[in-house]
């Protein structure tokens, strides 16, 4: 019969079953990459409108489309959801909870019943804090500074400060996991030495969201209770130091910026070696400076309190402290660059996103030079020098490694290729939308102009314009890859078990994978990105 | 059943044998350990920054607290932490019924010490210490006397950070609780042998640290003023 002869589809962890219940209640941690990806995707598009609003007031010098207290709570919601809901987890629990334990060669993460946990404390943080956000909004700013946030604001300050203390336990759930992961399901001959660098990078990245989180979990939570409860512990009234408040949030919220970054650059690390065709420059160094990015970031918190009063002397070692850190940020950028030198470049749309990358990420970063200076830094504070120093690090850096690695791991994820012209076209469009949107922010800023007003003097109107035009275009390059990579599961060519000729185990098994990835546990006995290899045995295929 | 038959039920489908699988449950329980101690960690160096800043405040606020009742709770915290040790070892020989009963008791020494904790806390009240609209300190001439730069306000501080950290260690005990009686459920059920009695030796860890906390606590809060 004709019916017999037609392929059956082979299972993968996509068609293994598909109940709503297989979904809500999966282990695997694919699946709960994928509720990750959804997720994330809500909120980024939710602080994503609260951005849009924010660059259509900020169109004109007056303050005509909104109150003053209603673009408090506008700024307030962009950076409360662009921080703790989208950034935070979008790397690493997207593409790291997918792609981790593949890379160590494992079935899945240590403990996958924490991971999907994980998962619910998000949605459960972030309902609430939407709830808080919806029903009345909170005007604090996404750093809840005290006594403001404890005493004088009339918002919903303890929802929110309650479901961003929910939802860092999801953090500390997948940063476990993935410290374990990577310890203790290696497969056979996967040394410390051959690990990918995408697993050095959460390695690094995960150390920070188990130090660190729990401190934001325990200040968040003495806000809320000196709220409810009228304690005094942050009130300079009752004797308290709001400076206290200050250290205890930048202890993990300055270490957060490198849990966004960090995974960013793991991702950059692979897309710029399999493009190249090359292996990685320098291996020990970009590992190591993964490690050195972790450790040194817990050691300059108090560069955002330099205004706020704190000791000249103490001020002067952060100073020095944050400057120490670009040392490893810088050596990343160089073996990136050192690795593109002489090899077979090949220009597909992760690629240009990694470009995009290191070229946003050394504007950040030098910009972050500026700001660890003592004396500049009293000129820039709160202006919109600073607004745009940390958008090229957060937008620029991780949003870019972000769609780099999502363009780049969409065959292995979904098992279909995307449009190819489309996606190059929106890769340039975020570029261009980006530099349009934040560049003239570093000029403006410099002149002078302070962050969070809804209003400001004609003279920075044209500057402020075409912030607001390059907002639009960006939000247009954010929107296509939405459109054509939901196109792509339905009508997007069959991917490949390895569309890019890449190195790395999560390339040796089928497009989508398995269930459990791996019929048979691999025994590793290359070295990570064995490109000349994989070159000579194509060549060697083609002469065959 | 013998053991190697138990040890293959229990085999999670990602390890490759029993060694991988215990080895990663009791390196996740450390590391989770680790994120307690950050998490406390906060509360600690915001008791000891207040406790420079305001020591006599501290000093005099600690001394209306009944040493008594906190050192009966040490001694009976510690022989909880005895008999948890007790119950893993009985586990690891598999004497289930040693385990069961080693880990009921620990559960009722347990009960004793949140019972002299909500007692203390009851004095508290009574004595209008508990911060908020009621709170009020009264400097005894004899406190004065001691302490020389006694500022009330400040004593509410100190009440604020006592209520958290001891709130916070209870509720620390009250999971533990919850813990303990899963142990006592799947153990009388058989679940755990010698070959696995992870979960025994995890909650063990986990009680253990709640414990230490305490060890922290009972010196930090109860005796600020013993060494004048």
């Amino acid at each position: 019969m004709a019916t017999a002869v037609q392929p059956v589809e082979k299972t993968n962890y996509l068609n293994a079953d598909y109940g709503i219940k297989s979904w809500l209640l999966t282990t695997d941690h694919k699946r709960i990459a994928l509720l990750y990806l959804a997720s994330v995707t809500f909120f980024f598009f939710i602080g994503g409108f609260f951005a849009m609003l924010i660059r259509l007031e900020l169109l004109t010098p007056a303050g005509d489309l909104m109150q003053a207290d209603t673009y408090n709570k506008v700024f307030t919601m962009h950076g409360v959801i662009m921080v703790f809901f989208f950034l935070i987890p979008s790397i690493p629990a997207v593409l790291g909870n997918f792609l981790v334990p593949i890379m160590v060669g494992a079935k899945d993460l240590a403990f996958p019943k924490i991971n999907l946990a994980s998962w619910y404390l998000y949605m459960i943080g972030g309902g609430l804090t939407l709830y808080g956000l919806i029903n009345g909004g909170l005007d604090t700013g996404w750093t809840f500074y005290t006594p403001f946030s404890t005493t004088y604001s009339n918002t919903n300050v303890s929802i929110v400060a309650i479901g961003v203390f929910i939802n860092g336990f999801s953090s500390i759930f997948t940063g476990l996991n993935f410290i374990v992961t990577i310890h203790r399901m290696r497969a056979p001959g996967l040394t410390w030495s051959r690990l990918p660098l995408f697993l050095w990078a959460h390695y690094a990245t995960a150390v920070i969201m188990v130090l660190g989180t729990p401190v934001i979990a325990i200040t968040l939570l003495l806000v809320a209770a000196e709220r409810l409860l009228h304690l005094g512990i942050f009130d300079a009234k009752l004797g308290g130091d709001p400076l206290l408040f200050q250290h205890l949030f930048w202890f993990y919220s300055h270490p957060a910026v490198y849990i966004m970054i960090l995974p960013a650059m793991g991702v950059i690390s692979e897309l710029v070696t399999c493009f190249s065709r090359k292996r990685v420059f320098g291996y020990n160094f970009v590992a190591l400076a993964s490690i050195g990015i972790a450790v040194i970031g817990f050691l300059v918190w108090a560069h955002h309190m330099f205004v706020a009063g704190i000791s000249v002397y103490a001020a002067m070692v952060f100073s020095f402290l944050s400057y120490l850190v670009a040392i490893p940020s810088a050596i990343k950028v160089f073996n990136w660059t050192a690795t593109l030198y002489k090899g077979s470049i090949r220009f597909d749309t992760p690629m240009l996103y990694v470009f995009g990358f290191i070229g946003l990420f050394t504007i950040g970063g030098m910009t972050g030079l500026f700001l660890a200076a003592l004396g500049l830094d009293v000129h820039v504070t709160d202006t919109y020098f600073v607004v745009a120093h940390f958008h090229y690090i957060m937008v620029g850096g991780a949003i870019m490694g972000y769609l780099g690695g999502l363009h780049f791991w969409w065959p292995k994820i979904t098992g279909r290729m995307y449009p190819e012209s489309w996606a190059k076209l929106s890769a340039l469009l975020v570029f261009v939308g980006f530099n349009l949107t934040f560049f003239p922010q570093f000029v403006v800023g410099f002149l002078g102009m302070p962050r969070r007003y809804h209003a400001y003097p004609p003279e920075y109107q044209i500057l402020n314009i075409l912030s607001t035009a390059g907002a639009s275009v960006l939000a247009i390059g954010y929107i296509f890859p939405m459109i054509y990579f939901a196109w792509s599961l339905r009508y997007g060519k069959k991917a490949p078990a390895n569309p890019w000729n890449a190195a790395g185990l999560e390339w040796t098994i089928p497009s989508p994978p398995s269930t459990f990835n791996f019929d048979e546990t691999p025994v590793v006995t290359w070295e990570a990105y064995n490109y000349d290899e994989i070159e000579e045995t194509q060549e060697a295929e083609v002469v065959g | 059943m013998s053991d190697s038959q138990t040890a293959v039920h229990v085999l999670k489908h990602h390890f490759r044998d029993m060694e991988q699988q215990n080895e990663t449950a009791s390196f996740g329980m450390w590391l989770f350990l680790v994120t307690e101690i950050m998490f406390f960690g906060g509360l600690f160096c915001a008791y000891l920054i207040y406790r420079v800043l305001y020591f006599d405040s501290f000093a005099a606020a600690s001394s209306t607290i009944d040493v008594k009742w906190g050192a009966i709770n040490t001694a009976v915290l510690i022989c909880s932490s005895l008999t948890m040790a007790m119950a893993v070892h009985s586990a690891a020989l598999g004497k289930r019924k040693a385990l069961v009963g080693f880990l009921v008791l620990t559960i009722i020494l347990g009960g004793v010490f949140l019972g002299i904790k909500g007692k203390e806390y009851y004095d508290k009240f009574e004595e209008n210490h508990v911060p908020g609209s009621n709170y009020h300190f009264i400097v005894e001439p004899e406190l004065a006397h001691k302490f020389h730069a006694i500022d009330p306000a400040k004593t509410e501080i100190f009440f604020s950070l006592y209520f958290i950290m001891t709130g916070l260690h209870a509720t620390h005990m009250v999971v533990g609780f919850g813990l303990l009686l899963w142990l006592i459920i799947a153990s009388m059920k058989g679940k755990f042998s010698p070959g696995y009695y992870s979960p025994v030796e995890m909650v063990g860890l986990y009680w253990h640290f709640v414990d230490i906390v305490w060890i922290w606590l009972f010196p930090l809060l109860y005796l600020i003023s013993r060494h004048h």
